[in-house]
C-alpha cells in the first residue's frame, strides 16, 4: 500500500495524544498548578488534533469531512470520526474544569480514558477490517495500535509527573514495559505479517481471475501503458525497498533507546530528561514502523497485476 | 445510507464470456466516452497526451497467459531428467492467452459500501446496483481499498471515487432507442462478450448463461457474492489434433455430390 505521509503522522500524533488522554483521564499525579494542566492536557489535546488535521489532508474534499460522522453504524473510519471528537469534547471539559477548580474529576476522567481507549481501537479497525490486505486483517492490529499510543502517551505524561513512584513501581520502570510490551505485539505482527501472504484467504492469480483451473496464470499484458491509481496506489513497492533497514532504525530507536534511557532514569534519579530523550526517539521509531505498516502491506488487487 | 440492503428486488449485473473476448478494449473506450460525459463529474485524466497518462476509468482488460500446470503421465516417457512438460502444446492442452474485461462486479457483500464514512457508497435495494453519490464522497479511498478487485478508482480531476455505475443512465433511460437501454461497453461489445441482464430471474438469458456455461465467481473467498459472473475459457483442442479434424474435414468435403459431383465425375472423365 501507498504509505501517505499525512496518515502515517495521523495515527502515530493522534495515537500518542489519545494514549496520553487515557493515561491523565486514569488519573496519573502530575505537578500541582495551572501550567502543568495547561500543558499536559494541552499537549494531549494538541497532538490528537494535529493528527486528525494531518488526516484530512489525506481527503479529496476535506470541506465534506463532516458527513464521515453519519455512518457509524456500519464504519469504523466514521466511528472512528465521532469517537475522536467526543474524546476530544469529553477530555476538553475534563480540563477545563481541572483548571478552573484544581480539581480532576474522577468520572469525567474514566469516561475520557474509556473513549481514548475505543478511539485508538476504531482507528486500528479501520486497517485491520480490510480482508484485502492480509498484513493488517489481524487481531494483533488493534493490539498493536493500543499498545503504541499507551506507551508513547505514557512516556509523554510522565514527562509532568510529581512522583517517582506508582504503586510501589518507578515511572520509568512502568514506562519501559509499556513500551517493551507494545514491541513485543509487534514483533509479533511482524512475524505474522512476513509470513501470512494470502494463505488465510488462498487467494492467487489463479482465483483472482477464476483461471487457475487452466493452470498457472501470468499476466501478458497490463491493461494500459502507464501507471493508474490501483498499481500507485495498492501495488506500490517502492517503499518497501529498505524494509530491512528501516526496521532496524524502528527497532533501535522505538525501544531499544527509550528502554535504555528508562533504565538510566531509574538509576540515575533524573526523570524528565531521559523520559523527553526517549519520547523523540520512540516517536522516531513509530514513524519508521507505521511507514513499513503501510509499504509491506500486499493488496489483493495485486494479484491481477 | 452505507448499510447494506438484506435483500434487492432483482439483481442487474454482467455476464463476461471469456471464451470470446477478443481483447479489442472496444468496451474500455465506450464505458469511458458515455461515463465521462453521463452520470456523475467527468471521468478525469492527467498527462493524457504525455509520458506519463494517468486517468480513472471503470473497465480495463487485462491479458493473462494461462500455462496448464501437468503432463500427463503417459505423454512424458521420461519420467527423469528433464522434460519438455513446460512447453506450450506438450500436454494434453494448450497453454492459452486469455483477455479479461474488469469491471465493478456489483458485489451482494459489499465491502466497499459498508466501510464508507459518508453514505456516498451504497448499493440499491431495486436493483442491487451499487453506486457512489459523489456530491457526498470525501475522496478518503477506504471503499477502494476495500475492494479486492480493483474496481474502483479514484478521479484524478474531481478527487471523487468512480466506479462502475452499470450504466444506469442507460438502462432505464427512455429517450434511448430500446436497442441501446443496455450498459455501453454491452453495447459495444463486437463480440457479443457482454451481457447484461437480472440474475434474480432464473429463466434471464444470464441466469442460463450462467447456469449452461459454468460461470464462476472471481475470488469467492473474499465473501463479497459477486453478481458479475465470468464465464470460462472452453477447453481448446491440440493444434495436431486441431489439424487431423481439418485434414478429415477437407477429405470428406472432396466427396462431393449433386451438380458438383457430377461436374467433378464429368471433369475427371474428360481425362
Ligand atoms: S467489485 Fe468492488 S467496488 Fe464493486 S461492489 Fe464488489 S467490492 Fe464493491
Ligand atoms: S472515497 Fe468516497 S465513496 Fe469511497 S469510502 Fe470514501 S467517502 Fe465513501
Ligand atoms: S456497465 Fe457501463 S459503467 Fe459499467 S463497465 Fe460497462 S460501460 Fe462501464
Amino acid at each position: 500500500m501507498h504509505p501517505a505521509i499525512s496518515v502515517i503522522f495521523f495515527t502515530v500524533t493522534s495515537g500518542a495524544g489519545f494514549g496520553m488522554m487515557f493515561v491523565l483521564g486514569l488519573g496519573l499525579p502530575v505537578h500541582q498548578g495551572a501550567w502543568t494542566t495547561i500543558l499536559s492536557c494541552g499537549l494531549a489535546l494538541g497532538l490528537a488534533v494535529a493528527g486528525l488535521l494531518s488526516s484530512t489532508f489525506h481527503l479529496g474534499h476535506p470541506e465534506r469531512a463532516w458527513r464521515a460522522f453519519s455512518q457509524w453504524k456500519s464504519s469504523w473510519l466514521s466511528r472512528e470520526g465521532v469517537l475522536a471528537v467526543l474524546t476530544l469534547v469529553v477530555f476538553g471539559l475534563y480540563a477545563l474544569i481541572w483548571l478552573a477548580s484544581g480539581e480532576r474529576l474522577a468520572s469525567l476522567g474514566y469516561l475520557s480514558s474509556f473513549l481514548a481507549a475505543l478511539t485508538v481501537f476504531a482507528t486500528a479497525m479501520i486497517y485491520a477490517q480490510l480482508k484485502t490486505v492480509p498484513n493488517w486483517h489481524s487481531k494483533l492490529t488493534p493490539l498493536t495500535y493500543l499498545g503504541f499510543a499507551l506507551a508513547s502517551g505514557f512516556l509523554l505524561a510522565a514527562l509532568f509527573i510529581s512522583t517517582s513512584r506508582i504503586g510501589g513501581v518507578h515511572v520509568a520502570a512502568l514506562a519501559a514495559i509499556f513500551v517493551a510490551a507494545a514491541w513485543l505485539f509487534k514483533f509479533i505482527w511482524w512475524r505474522r505479517a512476513d509470513n501470512v501472504g494470502f494463505s488465510e484467504t488462498g487467494s492467487n492469480a489463479g482465483t483472482a481471475t477464476g483461471l487457475g483451473h487452466l493452470g498457472d496464470v501470468k499476466l501478458l499484458e497490463s491493461p494500459h501503458s502507464s501507471d493508474n491509481y490501483l498499481t500507485k496506489e495498492m501495488v506500490h513497492q517502492i517503499g518497501r525497498k529498505h524494509g530491512a533497514k528501516l526496521r532496524f532504525i524502528a527497532v533501535i530507536c522505538g525501544v531499544v533507546v527509550p528502554v535504555f534511557l528508562c533504565t538510566l532514569a531509574i538509576f540515575s534519579g533524573l526523570i524528565v530528561l531521559p523520559l523527553l530523550v526517549a519520547v523523540f526517539s520512540m516517536f522516531i521509531g513509530l514513524f519508521c514502523e507505521r511507514w513499513l505498516f503501510f509499504a509491506q502491506a500486499k493488496h489483493a488487487v495485486s494479484l491481477f497485476y | 445510507m452505507t448499510q447494506l440492503p438484506t435483500q434487492t428486488d432483482k439483481k442487474l449485473g454482467l455476464v463476461i464470456d471469456l471464451d470470446i473476448c477478443v481483447g479489442c478494449h472496444a468496451c474500455v473506450v465506450n464505458c469511458k466516452e458515455w461515463n465521462t460525459s453521463g452520470y456523475g463529474a467527468p471521468l478525469g485524466d492527467t498527462n493524457a497526451y504525455d509520458a506519463d497518462p494517468l486517468g480513472s476509468w471503470l473497465n480495463r482488460i487485462h491479458t493473462y497467459e494461462v500455462t496448464p500446470q501437468e503432463t500427463p503421465a503417459y505423454d512424458n516417457p521420461s519420467s527423469t531428467g528433464a522434460s519438455p512438460s513446460h512447453q506450450c502444446g506438450s500436454g494434453d492442452s494448450l497453454a492459452q492467452l486469455v483477455h479479461f474485461p474488469k469491471s465493478c462486479l456489483h458485489c451482494e457483500d459489499a465491502p466497499c459500501v459498508t466501510v464508507c464514512p459518508t453514505g456516498a457508497s451504497m448499493k440499491r435495494s431495486e436493483d442491487g446496483i451499487v453506486l457512489v453519490e459523489e456530491d457526498k464522497c470525501i475522496g478518503c479511498g477506504l471503499c477502494a481499498w476495500s475492494c479486492p478487485y480493483g474496481a474502483r478508482e479514484m478521479d484524478p480531476m474531481e478527487n471523487v471515487m468512480k466506479k462502475c455505475t452499470l450504466c444506469v443512465d442507460r438502462i432505464y433511460n427512455d429517450n434511448l432507442p430500446e436497442i441501446d437501454r443496455t450498459p455501453a461497453c454491452v453495447r459495444t461489445c463486437p463480440a457479443n462478450a457482454r451481457h447484461f441482464g437480472d440474475f434474480a430471474d432464473p429463466n434471464s438469458d444470464v441466469s442460463i448463461m450462467v447456469k449452461e456455461r459454468g460461470g464462476m465467481d472471481l475470488m469467492p473467498e473474499m465473501d463479497t457474492k459477486p453478481v458479475n459472473k465470468y464465464l470460462p475459457p472452453r477447453a481448446k483442442v491440440k493444434t495436431s489434433d486441431g489439424l487431423e479434424i481439418a485434414a478429415e474435414q477437407s477429405k470428406s468435403e472432396m466427396k462431393a455430390d449433386g451438380f458438383l459431383g457430377w461436374l467433378d465425375k464429368a471433369l475427371e472423365k474428360m481425362g
